[in-house]
């Protein structure tokens, strides 16, 4: 089900907790395991239930529960922009509406060649550079001004 | 950079090079020194939480509790595990300090939690990291790995036969886990749902153990209170009222960014080290404490000191020191829409009056907002807010009640006019022109 790899990261983060609590382990798991395979398909949840030895259903509530697990799949790039008062100040609805017409998507919606997924976030703690958006759930991208947001989609082709 | 411009500054003082967060240069900049004094001429339990108590430092968070108050709740006799946690789920809206602790000085962070193992007599830790912030969670990740090596975590630190062992726990996309039980739940591998309290957490906290749980920047300050001393780290603030305090300024000034000032310093100083309004516009309205903190009028604001006692005689809490500045170009309305679309989003379910009053008040919001709203609606937000208002297990009910009350108090007529004429009083292109996002044709 899952690479070498990913069951080396699993081991890794089980180790941070006391024996018998392994289930500690299961929000790290399920977003290695969504990083291997893009989205959380059941199966990928079932593996990392199955992993550490709890319910699956235990899993799903995670999965379901925590806003950056993708329970659907998305595109190549899934780009998260904040529109939360603070940024909004600062053009984050601005920013948002840039990106849904240069992508030609709503938010919660894929573009038609898979590349990009674009989603409304809620505060990423990071107010002060506003407009602010992630990529892929990993990389802040700051001060997202209409120049920055298409430098962004540029690299991401 | 890390502070935009510092009064006194403290825990972000000299962190101008490139790789302040690197264990080397936290140690040139006298790093470790106070783990290292405190275990080597083995100071007292009592006499470490004595000093803190001295510095009344508060709860950096939000709450404000005295941190050195709530160390001594700690059983640190009672036999068998107990934990520290780190709070750094900063999601409050208009938050951000923390991110740039864990940018710049992370190893100020593990030292003080390190301190706190040995003074509450807990052998374990963990962090919890917003995982909005994965570049930082996993730069923290990296601080330990150094510091392990370096002996200041781990097993017998520094000889001292002292134990703890410190990690790193993400959060993936849920504003509640910044609420203390909430945060416990989740680094159990459960929905972030806050318990019912009593027990509190020194009793009954992770894995039903007593625990522990501060904030980032609280943390961050222990070792500096440590070097210095808790009476002067006290007199850099004001009575009560103990030491610096990083600020986040976000919104319609210059310079958005992190501040470090003493507690007690006026608004009107804040703005101008943020180079004052955007645009020179007029200052219309502040939330002094993040999100959850009542709105305050501009001209109130511009009278107010930035300390817990002053911004509560201004009518709000200092929170988390998160300021969000809003000039005449905001539409309370529809600012106060987006605020309830949060707190509904992100209401975790479990108490009916927060589940369903969150949704109400939104939906009443931005049906106003958008025109549909009816004379009735005012009077229908201020009895949801009522029958939410302390009837919840945890704060997010009163968070989100609190913004709609002071808001409704303080621009009523902002949200009757919408209702009478079916718009806003701020034109839209003056509201867009605001947020100062050039260039709109994609």
């Amino acid at each position: 089900m899952f690479s070498a790899e990913t069951l080396q990261k699993f081991a890794r983060e089980v180790s941070k907790y006391p024996a018998d609590q392994k289930q500690s382990a299961v929000m790290a798991c399920l977003a290695l395991a969504q990083e291997e395979q893009g989205w959380l398909p059941p199966e990928a949840i079932e593996g990392v239930a199955a992993y550490l030895g709890m319910a699956p259903i235990a899993a799903y509530e995670v999965a379901s529960f925590y806003n950056m697990y993708d329970l659907k799949p998305v595109g190549k790039y899934k780009i998260t922009v904040c529109t939360n008062l603070p940024c909004a100040l600062s053009g984050g609805y601005h920013a948002g509406e840039y990106v849904q017409k240069k992508l030609g998507i709503g938010y919660g919606e894929t573009t038609v060649d898979g590349v990009f997924s674009l989603k409304e976030g809620e505060c990423m703690g990071a107010c002060g550079d506003a407009p602010v958006m992630i990529v892929n759930n990993r990389t802040m991208c700051s001060h997202m001004l209409p120049e920055q947001i298409d430098k962004l989609l540029e690299e991401c082709k | 950079m890390a502070m935009l411009g510092s009064i006194n500054g403290v825990l972000m003082e000299g962190l101008d090079g490139d790789n302040t967060w690197c264990l080397k240069d936290y140690v040139a900049r006298g790093g470790y020194a106070q783990l290292r004094r405190i275990l080597e001429n083995r100071m007292s339990q009592e006499e470490v939480i004595s000093e803190v108590k001295k510095s009344v430092l508060r709860g950096r968070g939000g709450a404000g509790f005295p941190t050195g108050l709530k160390w001594s709740f700690m059983p640190r006799s009672f036999p068998g595990d107990k934990y520290v946690v780190c709070n750094t789920d900063e999601g409050e809206p208009g938050t951000f300090k923390d991110r740039d602790i864990m940018r710049y000085n992370p190893h100020a962070v593990i030292e003080g939690m390190a301190i706190a193992g040995y003074a509450m007599g807990a052998n374990r830790g963990y962090n919890y990291v917003h995982g909005e912030i994965w570049e930082l969670y996993k730069r923290f990740e990296e601080a330990l790995d150094e510091a392990r090596a370096a002996g200041f975590i781990g097993q017998n630190i520094l000889g001292s036969g002292f134990n703890f062992e410190l990690f790193a726990h993400h959060g993936y996309g849920a504003y509640i886990c910044g609420e203390e039980t909430a945060l416990l739940e989740s680094i159990e591998g459960k929905k972030g749902q806050p318990r019912f309290k009593p027990p509190f957490p020194a009793s009954f906290g992770l894995y039903g153990k007593p625990t522990t749980i501060n904030n980032t920047e609280t943390f961050a300050a222990i070792p500096f209170i440590l070097k210095m001393g808790g009476e002067e780290f006290l007199n850099l603030g004001k009575p009560n009222n103990g030491g610096t305090k990083l600020f986040s300024v976000s919104g319609h000034v210059n310079r958005p960014g992190n501040y470090e000032i003493p507690l007690g310093t006026p608004f009107a100083t804040l703005l101008e080290m943020c180079g004052g309004m955007r645009g020179g516009r007029q200052l219309k309205a502040v939330i002094p404490g993040g999100s959850s903190a009542p709105v305050v009028p501009g001209a109130v604001m511009m009278d107010a000191t930035m300390d817990y006692d002053g911004i509560s005689k201004a009518g709000s809490m200092l929170g988390s020191g998160a300021v969000i500045v809003m000039d005449e170009t905001v539409c309370m309305v529809k600012a106060l829409e987006r605020l309830s679309f949060f707190y509904y989003e992100e209401s975790c379910g479990q108490c009916t009056p927060c589940r369903e009053g969150t949704a109400w008040m939104y939906k009443v919001v931005h049906r106003i907002e958008n025109g549909l709203g009816k004379a009735e609606d005012l009077d229908l937000l201020g009895s949801v807010l009522g029958n939410i208002m302390g009837r919840t297990i945890c704060a997010l009910g009163d968070a989100a009640a609190l913004p709609v009350q002071s808001f409704l108090r303080h621009f009523g007529s902002e949200f009757e006019y919408h209702i009478e004429h079916k718009t806003c009083l701020v034109p839209k292109d003056v509201q867009w022109a605001g947020s100062g996002f050039h260039k709109v044709q994609a």
